[in-house]
């Protein structure tokens, strides 16, 4: 499989990878995986008060274009609110990367892995208020 | 030579084709030797003087076959045809969403391989590889019940997405340990 420059460069140089405390109350996780492909990915994303990201990072276990569209979404994240983040469509990881068909399943998981880390942050500030 | 003779067509499932009942707890020993016998039934060399008509529907049979016992040999692909028969997809490459103590638990197999895999420890593979085996044979233990037993499809879904998962993770096991051993 010949890879785009682009997935090459996340690949070789991954960004952002790593965790965030996940029982900091303005972290949110989400991990999703591929049975097809077996890859798993888990995202954290840090979010201020006012609903801005302020820091992501991964960690994924797959194909390089899994890392990278992981990767690459790490970096657009970052000064987003979580709004923004949730409506980041994986047609434009894709573009970005330049995938072919057979991996644009690749650029799903990382858009997925993104809605279930904005579903967790919001349930976490849900369950803070009604505590509240 | 029966199932020529009683003109094999796509309507039948695969289970059918081979004299089987459908159900996931299946009688492998019958499944490879009606296979078999379909195999050596539809072999070209038993077609080399037949019409060219008789010649193509071999071919056909010899296919079908061949694609219904890959489909019901390998657990993950049976309980996968299964579910599609009663018209549920499982989209093993759609569907992302897995149970959150599944995934930490495929997180910590992929950290642990990759830690092999550096460190070239194939004795620490090989025992991976039986973790993941034994899984997947509980799964299929629970597959057994599920599909045959309760009839709970949903549940079925669950665990066969699982098990699909767990059997790709034992390929890339296998490929690394090869190529470790070459």
């Amino acid at each position: 499989m010949a890879y785009s420059d682009k997935v090459l460069d996340h690949y070789e140089n991954p960004r952002n990878v790593g965790s965030l405390d996940k029982n900091d109350p303005n972290v949110g996780t989400g991990m999703v995986g591929a049975p097809a492909c077996g890859d798993v990915m888990k995202l954290m994303i840090k979010v201020n008060d006012s609903g801005i990201i302020e820091d992501a990072k991964f960690k994924t276990y797959g194909c390089g274009s899994a890392i990278a569209s992981s990767s690459l979404v790490t970096e657009w994240l970052k000064g987003r609110t979580i709004d923004e983040a949730y409506s980041i469509k994986n047609s434009e990881i894709a573009e970005e990367l330049a995938l072919p068909p057979v991996k644009i399943h690749c650029s799903v998981l990382a858009e997925d892995a993104i809605k279930a880390a904005v579903a967790d942050i919001k349930a976490k500030q849900l369950a803070a208020k009604e505590a509240a | 030579m029966s199932a020529l003779n009683n003109g094999i067509s796509d309507n039948h499932s695969y289970f059918e084709l081979f004299g089987l009942s459908p159900q996931f707890n299946l009688d492998l020993a019958k499944l490879e030797t009606n296979y078999r016998s379909i195999q050596s039934a539809s072999h070209p060399d038993r077609f080399v003087t037949a019409l060219l008509s008789e010649k193509l529907r071999s071919m056909q049979t010899a296919t079908l076959a061949n694609e219904a016992y890959q489909a019901l040999k390998n657990p993950a692909h049976r309980a996968k045809y299964l579910l599609a028969l009663q018209g549920i997809e499982v989209a093993a490459e759609t569907n992302t969403a897995m149970p959150a103590d599944f995934l930490m638990q495929q997180m910590e197999w992929r950290e642990a391989i990759d830690d092999a895999k550096q460190s070239k420890n194939i004795d620490a593979l090989d025992a991976l590889l039986a973790e993941m085996q034994q899984e997947a044979r509980s799964l299929q233990a629970t597959l057994i019940d599920l599909i045959d037993v309760k009839k709970n499809l949903p549940l079925a879904v669950d665990a066969t997405r699982k098990l699909i998962f767990i059997d790709k993770v034992c390929v890339d096991i296998n490929k690394i340990i090869e190529h470790l051993d070459a």
